[in-house]
């Protein structure tokens, strides 16, 4: 056996098949987000109660009127699936850009200011990590009512840790670097050293720390919507969707695999492309 | 009597790109000490871990011959190798800090060699690690056999090494440069314990270095190597009386003498770099830097022989 | 090493009492308590007596520091529901959780580390792409649906589990799994990294040209280093799945104190839901120290000289 080296690897970044196919994942969830008041083929909250729990059309008795079948209110599948991706890009993409802001601020001056201030963000990090986030944001919807607002707010306020940490090392890293001292050296004010300096080069790394922000918020939204603290019903979301389907799951198992599977589907997606982009710039995702 | 280690037109590469060997060959005999001297990226480790069968992945080697104690290495798959690593054929590395599992202490890792070749008893085993410690000049060895190896400095770590190396009486040991990384005062030191041990043991040894001054200390041969090719082989007095290649003559006046240099007289220097050898290079690859070379150079060269146990590569007339 | 441990131990401390006061201020989030628990029929009278008897009309400041005090104690409060101590409600409950947590953390572990290993030793080949597929597979699998998936097939169609309860040491199998996955991906990475770390390492090397052998080569002297991380991010993921079990509990109806949160949520018994929040936090901030120590345990070189 002999000794193991770096070598030349399986293509990366903008060559590797996965990255493609999660690229591709993820364009058509943005544009059936996007353009679901459109495509829908019928309205996702219309009850038809005389056409409940058609099978989807590859089973027999299916039909393609409607594709994926009918929900146990006869509401058509397909549309609640088109609709409730539409949910999760959205408060994906929200729930990220709220973390994003905190923790990016919080990682970036501890990184860059140092001393007390990093022992005070450490500290932070330190608090956020030890607090059961499943249970928290069940409690403060439990409490106070589900609505989207609180909803994006609450997981904000909890998933900003992986930025946090991130921004920090990362910025911590080119704090140190020689063009930064130059830039000092230059007498360029801290703000203009943050903002031409340092955030570019951060940029990057915290690019795909985004994108997998965006897949743990939707798999966290799913979850708390599962259990009937999550996104506020009608709104069809694919957790609700599951959990309204786990009734009736033995009988009509397509009811609960299908959104599933379209979760699943969407976060492998988001996660596959944060992958190749991690591999495309070389970023680090831990510290 | 057949050589301790012969090693004929030996070749090296790594995947398609790279040729670090090319048709190397040397023989090291018992209570010898045969230096491989070169400059870094010559060759010469790849050469060692080569016949060892330690090169990296990746990396492929062939051979017309490659023996060791009239057995065929070449024929052996990687358990036969194993079994004589560390047994009958030891080797030491360049980087005392980092070669030693920082896990594990110094006396663990040394029986483990033991007890794996000989079957040994623990027992036994340290008490042989004890002996050897001592042998190689480290005080209170009882002592170090229980700490970790980030406990002791570079030069003991050395020392452990060359110790560990020895554990199952050896006949060949090859040393990868293994005073670079230290000291001047350790690494006299160093060398000084080798060429004891060569003699009380009788070991054949195989050592690696880009320093001229050891090899004039230690090297009862020299093989001088380039660009992955020896260029010139032959006793140690010999070569540096009379170098028959332009790179060995080269090197040598790079080496300043005391006294012997003038003031106002440059140091000497060989313009130029070594160049990226491929598969399928031809001709002497010394040709771009040598003040002989012409564009015969760049054809087959042929192996000259000088005197008896003294050839150099080099199409040049003696 | 002593002023290691006694700076982390501070810091162990003020985190603690962070998420303390955290969680005092999630549950005043809702603003009136008395309103919310006497419910929507009741009166003023109804209102202001519940009030009085909780001793929620005194300040706000009283009744946090009275709760801390009780709380240093061991008295997390008594359940406005259950009419029980809390802390005996969460003793009762725990051994569930622990055994749910330690069983998702065995499978984990089990799983990863071969596989990581599989991945490191066979680097950048079909099996090592699969390895890290797999790896990618469960970062993306939602818990619960996995779960309900599995209830399907295991436990109905093939009969082979059961699909709810804490009767036996089957009940914990499907639950089991489901919490693993949460943790499989991040170890399984981990092992590789660091299996293909060490194997590229001088001392690796070393061993190779003692002639040891393969598996002493791999498991004794490549794992050994390669795990010391591994050990530690195992006690780290641990705290996330005590933390996280909340809804395998739920989909499984395994009562542990995960299921007695989200019970208390549901009916808004404040004492339950804001010492759980506290237990689990505590739990969370004793196993990184935890993992801290195994480190020191396991690396002579953190020991100091």
């Amino acid at each position: 056996m002999s000794v193991v080296a770096v070598n030349a690897g399986p293509k990366r970044g903008w060559k590797s098949v996965s990255t493609w196919i999660g690229a591709v994942i993820v364009g058509i969830a943005m544009f059936c987000a996007v353009a679901a008041p459109w495509i829908v083929p019928y309205d996702p909250f219309a009850q038809d109660l005389g056409k409940r729990l058609v099978v989807p059309f590859w089973m027999a008795g299916g039909s393609s009127e409607h594709l994926l079948g009918t929900d146990q209110l006869g509401r058509d599948y397909l549309s609640r699936l088109i609709w409730g991706c539409r949910i999760s890009m959205l408060i994906g993409v929200t729930v990220t850009v709220v973390s994003g802001l905190i923790g990016i601020t919080i990682g970036v001056l501890g990184g860059f200011l140092g001393g007390r201030v990093d022992d005070a963000v450490l500290f932070a990090i330190t608090t956020r990590l030890s607090i059961p986030v499943v249970l928290v944001a069940l409690a403060v919807v439990g409490l106070l009512g589900s609505s989207m607002t609180l909803l994006v707010l609450t997981l904000g306020l909890l998933l900003w840790d992986r930025f946090a940490v991130v921004a920090r090392s990362t910025t911590m890293q080119v704090r140190n670097l020689d063009f930064v001292a130059a830039a000092w050296c230059a007498g360029c004010s801290r703000f203009r050293i943050l903002s031409r300096e340092v955030l570019p080069n951060i940029a990057s790394h915290l690019v795909v720390v985004a994108t997998l922000e965006v897949a743990l918020a939707i798999l966290l939204e799913a979850a708390l919507s599962f259990l009937g603290l999550g996104v506020p019903p009608p709104l069809p979301s694919w957790g609700l969707m599951i959990a309204e389907a786990k009734d009736y799951m033995f009988f009509s198992p397509w009811v609960i695999v299908i959104p599933g599977v379209a979760l699943f589907v969407l976060v492998l997606g988001i996660n596959l492309l944060g992958d190749g982009l991690r591999d495309l710039f070389g970023a680090r995702t831990d510290t | 009597m057949t050589a301790l280690l012969e090693v004929e037109q030996l070749e090296v590469g790594f995947g398609s790109r790279t040729s670090a060997v090319r048709g190397t060959s040397l023989t090291v005999e018992r209570g010898e000490t045969h230096c491989l001297v070169g400059e870094s990226g010559c060759g010469k480790s790849v050469t060692a871990l080569a016949v060892m069968n330690l090169l990296a992945r990746g990396g492929h080697r062939r051979a017309k011959r490659l023996s060791f104690q009239g057995e065929d290495l070449l024929k052996l798959d990687d358990g036969g190798m194993a079994r004589l690593r560390g047994n009958a054929m030891a080797m030491i590395f360049q980087e005392p800090m980092t070669s030693l599992n920082p896990a594990y202490t110094v006396g663990s890792q040394m029986t483990e060699v033991l007890r794996r070749h000989k079957g040994a008893s623990q027992r036994i085993a340290t008490d042989r690690a004890a002996d050897l410690l001592a042998r190689v000049g480290i005080t209170a060895p009882g002592l170090r056999l229980g700490q970790f190896p980030h406990q002791l400095s570079g030069g003991l770590r050395q020392r452990v090494m060359i110790a560990m190396a020895l554990m199952c009486d050896p006949q060949l040991l090859i040393a990868d440069e293994p005073t670079t990384a230290l000291d001047v005062t350790v690494q006299a030191q160093i060398l000084r314990l080798l060429a004891d041990l060569q003699r009380d043991l009788g070991l054949g040894m195989l050592l690696i270095t880009h320093d001229l001054g050891i090899v004039a200390r230690v090297a009862t041969r020299v093989s001088v190597m380039y660009a992955g090719e020896v260029v010139e082989s032959a006793a140690t007095a010999q070569l540096f009386a009379d170098p028959k290649h332009p790179y060995t003559q080269g090197l040598l006046r790079c080496v300043p003498v005391p006294g012997k240099q003038r003031q106002d007289e440059p140091l000497g220097s060989i313009p130029g770099t070594v160049p990226r050898v491929g598969p399928g290079f031809e001709g002497c690859a010394f040709r771009e830097r040598c003040s002989f070379a012409d564009e015969t150079c760049a054809h087959l060269i042929p192996r000259k022989t000088a005197s008896s146990g003294h050839d150099y590569l080099c199409r040049l007339p003696a | 090493m002593l002023s290691f441990l006694t700076r982390r131990l501070i810091i162990a401390f003020l985190v603690t009492a962070t998420v303390m006061t955290l969680a005092f201020i999630l549950t005043r989030l809702s603003g009136d308590l008395a309103t919310s628990i006497a419910g929507p029929n009741a009166t003023q009278a109804d209102i202001d007596a519940i009030r009085k008897a909780y001793g929620l009309d005194r300040p706000v400041l009283t009744q946090f520091f009275d709760w801390v005090g009780r709380a240093l104690t061991g008295d997390l409060g008594e359940s406005y529901f259950f009419k029980a101590r809390v802390s005996a409600l969460i003793a009762e409950r725990m051994p569930v959780t622990l055994t749910l947590g330690l069983t998702g953390l065995v499978i984990a572990l089990v799983v990863s580390l071969p596989l990581g290993i599989l991945g490191a030793v066979r680097e950048n080949t079909t099996l090592d792409r699969c390895v890290q597929f797999v790896a990618v597979l469960g970062q993306a699998m939602p818990s619960f649906w996995l779960g309900l998936i599995l209830m399907i097939t295991l436990g109905l169609q093939l009969g082979w589990l059961p699909i709810s309860g804490t009767g036996s040491w089957q009940h914990f199998v499907m639950p089991g799994i489901v919490l693993a996955l949460s943790a499989i991906p991040a170890l399984t990475r981990l092992t590789r990294a660091g299996m293909i770390q060490a194997m590229g390492s001088d001392y690796i090397r070393t061993a190779r040209a003692k002639g040891l052998s393969r598996a002493s080569i791999l498991l004794k002297h490549a794992l050994r280093n390669a795990a010391i991380p591994v050990v530690a991010i195992a006690a780290v993921q641990l705290g996330f799945m005590l933390g996280g079990s909340v809804v395998i509990e739920q989909v499984f109806a395994l009562h542990g104190v995960g299921y007695l949160a989200w019970e208390s949520i549901g009916k808004n018994d404040f004492p339950v839901v804001q010492a759980v929040v506290l237990v689990l936090a505590v739990i969370y901030v004793a196993l990184t120290m935890l993992a801290d120590l195994m480190n020191a345990v396991l690396d002579p070189r953190l020991r100091g000289p």
